[in-house]
C-alpha cells in the first residue's frame, strides 16, 4: 500500500529488520499513560500491604489495616480489615446514634411519649423497621394482618386487649388461640347450624329468626359458649375470647363470603372444629426489652390500633 | 537482524504544546476584562465575610448549609424542595449563554469564564514576576541557573498560593466564614475540607498554570457547541481581510511603502505584519487566519492593533469586532448589534418567560411545606361498630425563619370524626420536618356521600397564610 509507505516513513521503527526490509514500527504510548500505568502498579504495592490481598494455602495475608468494632453483645472484637468487620462497625455506628432515642423512649411513660412530637416521629420511623423486620411476616407490613392466620392490628378490636400494658404483654410473651372443637360428640350439625346463625346475628346480619332463637338458647345453655365469650357474647380480653357482637371477623372468613349461607358454612367450620392456632412466638429473648417497648407503642400509637 | 538507526525525519505522534506567552496590551476591551475581573474575584473572595443578621442561623449572606439542608442568599432561604428555582436559575443561564452567544459570539469565554478569569490572573502574576514576553520567552530559553529557579519558583509558588486561596474562600461558602478559618488553621475541620482544598488547588494550579488554553480548546464542551450558534450576523473579532491585505498583501513598512498613500498606490494593505495582534493572544492563534474556534472573542487583538494603527497613523478598526456579512461585504459599513433576528428574539423572550417564572416561584413561596400522603396499607379499615377510618401521615415543613405552631383542622366532616392523638396543634421548629399521624373515622351512611376530605394547616403567627389541602376518603377497594 502506498499509502501506508509514506505514513511509515515518519513513524520511528524498532530498529529491527528481518528478511532486508521489514520493519516493525514503533509508536510508544503517550507518557500520561505510561505514568498513569505505574501509579497504579504503586496503588497495588500499597494495597497489598494494607488489605487482605493474596491466598496463601488455606489462609491469605491479611493486610496491616485493621477495624475496631463492638459486637451486638457488647464485645469488642479487633480484627484485619474485611468487608464483614466493615459492616460489623457500621451496624455498631448505626446503633450508636440511635441509642439515645431509644433510651429516651424506654426513659418516657407511653402517654408522655404521645404528647412529644420529636419522640412519636422516632418511633414512627424506627418502629416501622423493627415491625417490617420482625411482625410484617404475619401481620403484614402495614400491621392489616391476614383473614384466619393473624389479627389486623389497626382497627379497635383487641382479642387480648390493646392497652399498651396488654400490647407490651402480648409481644413479650406470645399468645395461642385455643377454642374447644364442638362438633361431634357436644353438638350436631343442626345445632351448630342455629348457633351459626345466632353468631351472625350478633354482628347485625339479617338472619332465619327460629334459627337465631334455637341458637340463643343453644349458646347460653348446651353450647356452654358463655363460659369463655360471656353471657352478652363480647368476649373475654384475659383469656383471648372474641368479642362476637362487632364487625371484625378472625377465623371466619364472613366479610369475604360471598353469600349468607356462605357465611353460615365459615362460621359452623369454626363452631365445629374449634382452633388451636393463632400462635404468635413470644418475642422475650428475640428482641431487647427497648425494642418491644418501642413496638408497643408503634403498634398503639402508629398503626392506630388500641385506642 | 541488524539494528537501523531510527530515521531523522521521524515525527511525534501529537503535537507538544507550543508555549504561549501573552504580551500585556492597554485598550478598551482590555480595561474591561481587567474590571470584569477585579469584579468577579472581589465578588467571590469576599462574598463569604459579608455578615447579613440573622436570628437563627449564622450571620452570613450567602450561606450553604449542606448539615441543615438549605442555602441562605441573603434573604432567601432554600430548601431540597426548591429544587424548581434551581432549575429555572439554570435554564435562564443556559439560555443567557446562547442569547449572547448568538449576539456578541463568544463573550462568556472571553470575559466571564473563570477559566479565562483565573488564568488572566496567573498571566498577570507570569508577567509581574518575570517581565514582559520577550524577558520571559528569553528565561525560557535560558539554561537553569539561579536567576531562573527564583522567578520559576517565585511564580510557581505564587500561583500555589492563589489557587489554595481560591479553594479555600470556596469552602467559605459552607459554613460561617470567621469559625471555619478558626477551625481550618487549627486543623480541626473534617477531613473532607481538607481533601476539598486540595483538590480544587490542584485543579486550579493546573487549569489555569499548566493547561490554559488548552482547557477551552480540548476540554470545554461549551468551545465547541458554540460555534454552531454563530450566525453570519452575529459580532465576533475579525481581521479586515481587504483592507488588511490589500490586493498585494500585507507588508512591513519599509522605505517606499511606509505612507498610506504609497502602500494603496502598490496595492499592499494596512496591515503592517507586526505580529502584534498574534503576541498578545492567550489562545495563541492569528487572527489574521480569519475566524476560528480557538478564538475566545476576549477582544485583546483588537486592543493591540488598534495601538499599532494609532502609531503609524492609520485609522483604527482593521482588527475589530463585526459581523461576519458586514466584514465581508464589499463596503463594510459600521459595524452594530443586530438583535433583530428571530433566534436572539426567541432566546430573549425564553430568559424573559423564565425570569418571569423564577420571580412568581420565589416570591410566591409558602412557609409551610404540606404534604398528606393516606397510609395504603391498609387502604381503609373497617372498626368493630361498622365505622370505616383512613389515616394519613402529614409531613409539615416549617419554611420560615423561626419557630412555629401550626393547628391542624379538617373541612366537611364532623371535628370528632379526626383523631390526631395529641398533636392537633404541634410546634416545628425553623427548618425542621414534622409527621402527624390522623386517624379520620366516618360511619358508613357519611362514606358513601363523602369522597374526598380537607385538611386545614393554620400557622398560628399568620392564620392567612394557611394551607388546604384535599385528599381522598377511600372505603372500599377499588378496580
Amino acid at each position: 500500500m502506498s499509502q501506508g509507505n509514506s505514513q511509515s516513513s515518519n513513524v520511528k521503527t524498532t530498529g529491527h529488520v528481518w528478511d532486508g526490509d521489514l520493519q516493525e514500527l514503533n509508536n510508544p504510548l503517550p507518557a500520561w499513560w505510561l505514568w498513569a500505568f505505574y501509579v497504579t502498579i504503586i496503588f497495588s504495592v500499597v494495597y497489598w500491604v494494607a488489605y487482605p490481598a493474596w491466598p496463601l494455602g488455606k489462609g491469605f495475608t491479611t493486610g496491616i489495616a485493621t477495624i475496631t468494632y463492638k459486637n451486638d453483645k457488647g464485645v469488642e472484637k479487633t480484627t484485619h480489615w474485611s468487608t464483614r468487620a466493615l459492616l460489623m462497625k457500621d451496624l455498631q455506628d448505626a446503633r450508636e446514634k440511635q441509642k439515645p432515642y431509644f433510651d429516651k423512649v424506654a426513659a418516657t411513660p407511653y402517654e408522655e411519649i404521645a404528647k412529644n412530637p420529636e419522640l412519636s416521629n422516632f418511633v414512627a420511623s424506627a418502629g416501622k423497621v423493627l415491625f417490617s423486620d420482625n411482625c410484617a411476616a404475619c401481620h403484614q407490613s402495614g400491621g392489616q394482618g391476614k383473614m384466619a392466620f393473624a389479627p389486623n392490628l389497626t382497627d379497635d378490636d383487641w382479642i387480648y386487649g390493646g392497652t399498651h400494658d396488654k400490647i407490651q404483654a402480648s409481644i413479650t410473651n406470645g399468645r395461642h388461640g385455643i377454642m374447644p372443637a364442638k362438633g361431634g360428640a357436644d353438638l350436631n350439625e343442626s345445632e351448630i347450624e342455629s348457633l351459626a346463625n345466632y353468631v351472625l346475628s350478633l354482628s347485625g346480619e339479617t338472619m332465619d329468626a327460629a334459627k337465631v332463637k334455637a341458637g340463643d338458647e343453644l349458646f347460653h345453655g348446651k353450647g356452654s359458649c358463655v363460659a369463655c365469650h360471656g353471657a352478652d357474647a363480647k368476649g373475654n380480653k384475659d383469656i383471648g375470647s372474641a368479642n362476637l357482637t362487632d364487625k371484625i371477623w378472625l377465623w371466619a372468613d364472613v366479610p369475604g363470603a360471598g353469600s349468607a349461607d356462605k357465611k353460615v358454612a365459615a362460621v359452623k367450620e369454626v363452631i365445629s372444629s374449634g382452633l388451636n392456632k393463632g400462635v404468635m412466638p413470644a418475642q422475650n429473648g428475640r428482641l431487647s426489652a427497648d425494642q418491644i417497648k418501642l413496638l408497643t407503642v408503634y403498634v398503639h400509637d402508629v398503626l392506630g390500633g388500641g385506642r | 537482524m541488524k539494528n537501523l538507526q531510527a530515521g531523522e525525519n521521524s515525527e511525534e505522534l501529537f503535537q507538544k504544546r507550543i508555549p504561549i506567552y501573552p504580551r500585556s496590551v492597554k485598550g478598551t476591551f482590555r480595561t474591561f476584562k481587567t474590571s470584569v475581573l477585579v469584579l468577579a474575584y472581589a465578588v467571590y473572595f469576599l462574598l463569604p465575610w459579608l455578615p447579613w443578621a440573622r436570628h437563627d442561623a449564622p450571620a452570613q449572606a450567602v450561606l450553604f448549609d449542606m448539615v441543615g439542608r438549605r442555602f441562605f442568599i441573603f434573604d432567601l432561604v432554600f430548601y431540597p424542595q426548591d429544587l424548581i428555582s434551581l432549575s429555572l436559575l439554570m435554564f435562564i443561564a443556559a439560555a443567557l449563554l446562547f442569547f449572547t452567544t448568538g449576539l456578541v459570539g463568544r463573550a462568556f469565554c472571553g470575559y466571564f469564564c473563570f477559566q479565562t478569569l483565573w488564568t488572566d490572573a496567573f498571566i498577570f502574576i507570569e508577567k509581574w514576576v518575570q517581565g514582559e514576553r520577550p524577558a520571559r520567552i528569553r528565561l525560557h530559553k535560558q539554561p537553569w541557573n539561579a536567576e531562573k529557579v527564583a522567578k520559576y519558583g517565585a511564580t510557581h509558588g505564587l500561583w500555589l498560593l492563589l489557587a489554595f486561596i481560591t479553594a479555600y474562600s470556596f469552602i467559605m461558602y459552607f459554613g460561617y466564614a470567621p469559625e471555619l478559618t478558626q477551625r481550618f488553621f487549627t486543623v480541626d475541620l473534617p477531613f473532607v475540607a481538607y481533601f476539598t482544598v486540595l483538590i480544587l488547588t490542584v485543579t486550579t494550579y493546573v487549569a489555569a498554570a499548566l493547561a490554559r488554553e488548552q482547557v477551552c480548546i480540548y476540554m470545554c464542551p461549551y468551545a465547541r457547541f458554540q460555534g454552531v450558534m454563530y450566525e453570519p450576523e452575529t459580532l465576533a473579532p475579525y481581521y479586515d481581510l481587504q483592507r488588511g491585505e490589500g490586493t498585494a498583501g500585507r507588508a512591513v513598512p519599509r522605505a517606499g511603502s511606509k505612507t498610506r498613500e504609497e502602500r494603496h498606490a502598490k496595492g499592499i494593505g494596512d496591515c503592517i505584519d507586526c505580529g502584534f495582534c498574534v503576541q498578545v493572544c492567550p489562545a495563541g492563534i492569528d487572527i489574521r487566519k480569519g475566524l476560528q474556534y480557538q478564538c475566545i472573542s476576549c477582544g485583546l487583538c483588537v486592543d493591540a492593533c488598534n495601538n499599532i494603527m494609532d502609531s503609524v497613523g492609520y485609522p483604527k478598526g482593521l482588527i475589530r469586532y463585526d459581523s461576519e456579512i458586514n466584514i465581508e461585504s464589499k463596503n463594510p459599513g459600521k459595524p452594530h448589534l443586530d438583535w433583530l433576528r428571530l433566534r436572539t428574539l426567541g432566546y430573549g423572550v425564553a430568559i424573559l418567560v423564565m425570569v418571569g417564572l423564577l420571580v412568581y416561584n420565589i416570591t410566591s413561596r409558602s412557609e409551610i411545606e404540606l404534604s398528606i400522603q393516606p397510609v395504603r396499607q391498609p387502604l381503609f379499615v373497617v372498626l368493630s361498630n361498622g365505622d370505616i377510618r383512613n389515616r394519613y401521615q402529614i409531613h409539615i415543613t416549617n419554611k420560615s425563619q423561626d419557630v412555629q405552631e401550626y393547628r391542624i383542622s379538617v373541612h366537611g366532616i364532623p371535628e370528632g370524626a379526626v383523631d390526631l392523638g395529641e398533636m392537633s396543634k404541634v410546634s416545628v421548629r425553623q427548618g425542621k420536618s414534622l409527621m402527624v399521624l390522623a386517624n379520620v373515622k366516618l360511619p358508613p351512611a357519611m362514606v358513601s356521600k363523602v369522597s374526598e376530605i380537607e385538611f386545614v394547616i393554620t400557622p398560628l403567627k399568620n392564620p392567612d397564610q394557611a394551607v388546604i389541602k384535599k385528599v381522598r376518603f377511600y372505603a372500599k377497594h377499588e378496580g
